[in-house]
């Protein structure tokens, strides 16, 4: 399915293993992410987010070290993150040689929160096809792009 | 966080059917339902289901010249689209960046030890 799309990537001079440690423990994800982070990095596991007073519920879903780790989120929402009404956060390693590794994260979801399930349905099954040209033209926005 | 955007956007703009009626709007100025229809593959009465979806969250105008309606993008909101999305860009370079530092801190840290 493709809607929106943020895809962002860092190339880090680092193998995989250890940029792997710091995107999926929790204890270092609250270093860069979220103030607090509870989750245990199994598929399926539901976790909670923490940013200051606020929060919201995580459910992982791909955990495969070191090349993929995903998870839904729906800050500040208290749902349960399902499709529909969260992100999908979804991290790709690539070791490039032993030492350096591309870190990609694409977030897709944005524009399918509050939506009306027919609509979201009918979303899904019509559109395989990625951005049309409208956002390329918007300046200054280097992070959308065509989902591949 | 962010800018704030309200779902009416992300959804307006989250539809690449309405995405390619804005793109039109956007090269081509104020035109017709009916002129969009003609350069898209779905019918009239999808672009119209469409304009108002875009009309509603405040991407799309219309105006009267003589008996035909004419349909023409908000720059303004357009703006605030595009610039909700820079942030969240913005926001995941902020997010990378401390990951590859503390990676590479904790990579130098491994190697000091070896």
């Amino acid at each position: 399915m493709a809607g929106l799309v943020i895809e962002r990537e860092v190339l880090i001079e680092a193998p995989a293993e250890a940029v792997w440690r710091i995107v999926t423990e929790p204890d270092q994800m609250s270093r860069w992410f979220a103030d607090r982070v509870e989750l245990v990095v199994e598929p399926g596991a539901h976790g909670y987010m923490h940013f200051g007073e606020a929060g919201g519920p995580v459910v992982v879903e791909t955990v495969d070290p070191p090349t993929r780790f995903s998870f839904r989120w729906n800050y500040p929402l208290e749902e349960e993150p399902v499709l529909g009404n969260s992100m999908l956060v979804e991290f790709t390693l690539t070791p490039e040689g032993e030492e350096r590794t591309r870190l990609r994260v694409t977030e897709s979801g944005h524009e399918l929160r509050d939506w009306p399930d027919a609509e979201k349905q009918r979303y899904a099954g019509e559109h395989q096809e990625g951005w049309g040209e409208f956002l390329d033209r918007l300046a200054g926005v280097p992070a959308v792009r065509q989902p591949g | 966080m962010t800018t704030q955007v309200d779902d009416e956007l992300w959804s307006a703009i989250g539809d690449p059917s309405r995405r390619r009626v804005l793109d039109l709007l956007v090269s081509h100025g104020a035109v017709s339902a009916s002129w969009l229809a003609g350069h898209v593959p779905f019918s009239r009465q999808a672009v119209s289901k469409h304009l108002v979806v875009l009309e509603e969250a405040g991407l799309v105008s219309r105006r009267k010249q003589g008996r035909e309606v004419l349909y023409q993008v908000e720059a303004d909101r357009l703006d605030q689209a595009s610039r909700a999305m820079a942030d969240l860009a913005a926001q995941w370079d902020r997010r990378l960046a401390a990951v590859k530092r503390l990676a590479e801190a904790a990579h130098a840290e491994t190697q000091r030890k070896l």
